[in-house]
């Protein structure tokens, strides 16, 4: 089997979808690219299923909230178990229209994963078999992981955060 | 939906299904999570699996909290092997500040972390002995997880949320009582462990209750991205100890147990087989240990790391780091990490962003229970509700890994 490396997947990447992967970055060895919604379960499925890449175990997807940019990045985390590389796949999508398509096509695993997502970022994931709150109560009608809703109860006069340096 | 109502309904008076409610408090689910199956006699036919009773938004709270005061979040994640959780948590901070540690700080952790996988592991297996009907083995070796607290609070004061260790190394060092502890234990454990297989391994009655019992394919475990002991089982050798070696593991000589078939006696072969080798990684550590210089117990980074409570008594230097770490006057570097450590049930991820602050900016835990437990509902199809009831045990699902 050849040898599969950061920078052999960056290449292969970029002959195969050009542009439409960018960002490429290493933070602390960990491979980190940047796509779009519309070609995410591409990427994905490129990442899986082809032989120099070959990333067939998904660990994890979440999100992250910009409201400066108002964005929501949704996180994907894959892994190469066989040559112990992993690689880190973000599509930042407008927080007003959280939608992307499900990885559920791809893995089985990302079901509860993306519900979770759901659940605390409100992202809906177009196709998704069952997309429904999984942590918190089905009558909240807030997804409590975005940004503009704070830990507690702004109006509390006694615990205010400047006093404790947060 | 309502969370009041049964997921399904007996309008049908044709039906001949029965609704049953498993759980949130059902001794047989040892935690609060909740299946409503449809069962077939004894068979069943579907379930529905409702998470996140315990639910406490640790991840919404580590954004308002500074690195040092996560720790006692993350112990309450999978709160049977808290010393685990808390060292992932030291070591993705010490990644995200290059913080490199002593050696002997590295032995230590892999000592504690290690006693903390033999009582998850004695909390697993025994139960799926208990749910069989064997009570005694229960019995025989739980007492050696109570042995293992007393080392904890020997460590650190504590013993189920053990808060140990700091963002550098330990609050302290270990003292002598505690290395005679974990020298009983070493002593001590082997003779019950070989006793209790001997009980079990090949009792007749316990293989008949779980071998060829919830066998899951290597790809099927793949598929639902399955990790840990459960991974393991099914034949895959993915073990993040020596997949992406941390804290000086890839020093040790150690093997990686796997199974064949993936059913609950291979789940139970490979968690004592994983007993057996943390013992013999604590044996090494000891030895390791012994040629370190003695009494370093923590990196020299003073902008991270409390200073001794006597020295801000009486050194100037100390008082103004201890001043400006709890007033939050130091700022880690705007970066994204991602690492992992093998919990107890698998790879337990944390993926940190931080904006430059002295609190995450995002912070999201990949918890292995979680992962793992999306399958059991499909599992249970078909399958009968007592197996299912020790397929659960099997699984390890602990609730507070479950809902974060």
């Amino acid at each position: 089997m050849a040898d599969i490396n950061n920078s052999s997947v960056i290449q292969l990447l970029a002959e195969r979808f050009g542009a439409k992967v960018s960002g490429v970055n290493e933070p602390y060895g960990l491979l980190t690219v940047e796509t779009t919604k519309d070609v995410i379960v591409e990427v994905l499925r490129f990442l899986k299923e082809t032989e120099g890449a070959n990333f067939a175990f998904l660990t994890d997807i979440t999100a992250v909230h910009y409201p400066d940019t108002k964005h929501i990045a949704v996180v994907y985390h894959l892994h190469n178990m066989v040559n112990k590389i992993r690689i880190r796949v973000k599509v930042f999508i407008h927080e007003q229209t959280p939608v992307i398509p499900t990885a559920t096509v791809l893995w089985n695993g990302a079901n509860w994963m993306e519900r979770e997502t759901y659940d605390f970022f409100g992202v809906k994931f177009e196709g998704h078999p069952d997309l429904r709150r999984i942590l918190n109560m089905d009558e909240l009608n807030v997804h409590p992981m975005l940004k503009q809703y704070p830990l507690e109860d702004p109006n509390r006069v006694d615990k205010k955060d400047e006093y404790f340096g947060r | 939906m309502n969370h009041n109502q049964p997921v399904y309904t007996d309008n049908d008076p044709q039906s001949e299904l029965v609704t049953l409610n498993l759980g949130p408090t059902h001794p047989a689910t040892h935690g609060v999570f909740q299946n409503v199956l449809q069962l077939d006699g004894e068979r069943i036919v579907s379930g529905v699996s409702t998470i996140g009773y315990i639910h406490r938004a640790f991840e919404k709270i580590a954004e308002h909290r500074p690195f040092y005061q996560i720790t006692p979040l993350t112990d309450r994640l999978n709160y049977c092997s808290s010393p685990i959780n808390n060292m992932g948590w030291h070591m993705t901070v010490e990644k995200l500040l290059n913080i490199t540690v002593p050696k002997r700080v590295d032995y230590l952790r892999i000592i504690v972390m290690e006693l903390a996988r033999i009582s998850d592991h004695i909390i697993c297996n025994t139960i799926i002995a208990q749910d069989t009907g064997a009570t005694t083995t229960f019995l025989y070796l739980f007492q050696f997880r109570e042995h293992i607290y007393e080392i904890y609070e020997e460590i650190c004061g504590a013993r189920l949320t053990t808060n140990i260790g700091r963002i550098g190394g330990f609050e302290r060092d270990f003292n002598d009582i505690a290395f005679a502890k974990i020298n009983k234990f070493l002593k001590e454990f082997p003779v019950a462990l070989r006793e209790f297989e001997s009980l079990l391994n090949r009792n007749r009655i316990f293989i008949d209750r779980t071998a060829g019992v919830a066998c899951v394919t290597p790809e099927q475990a793949l598929d639902y991205s399955w990790s840990g002991p459960l991974l393991r089982a099914t034949g895959v050798d993915y073990d993040v100890r020596v997949s992406e070696p941390y804290c000086s593991y890839d020093e040790f000589d150690f093997e990686v147990p796997v199974g064949t078939s993936g059913d609950i006696y291979d789940r139970y072969l490979v968690r004592n087989e994983e007993m057996w080798q943390s013992v013999s990684l604590i044996e090494q550590a000891l030895e390791k240990i012994k040629h370190e210089p003695a009494g370093v117990f923590h990196a020299d980074v003073p902008d991270f790391y409390l200073p001794a409570k006597e020295e801000v008594y009486n050194n100037m230097e100390a008082l103004i780091y201890h001043f400006k770490i709890v007033m939050g006057e130091i700022d880690a570097p705007k970066a994204e990490v991602y690492h992992a450590v093998e919990g107890g049930n698998g790879e337990l991820g944390f993926y940190l962003i931080n904006d430059g602050g002295r609190t995450p900016y995002r912070l999201h835990f990949r918890r292995p229970s979680f992962i793992n437990y999306s399958m059991y509902a499909k599992m249970s199809e078909g399958m009968l509700l007592s197996d299912a009831i020790i397929n659960m045990s099997s699984m390890n699902i602990i609730a507070g890994e479950l809902d974060a």
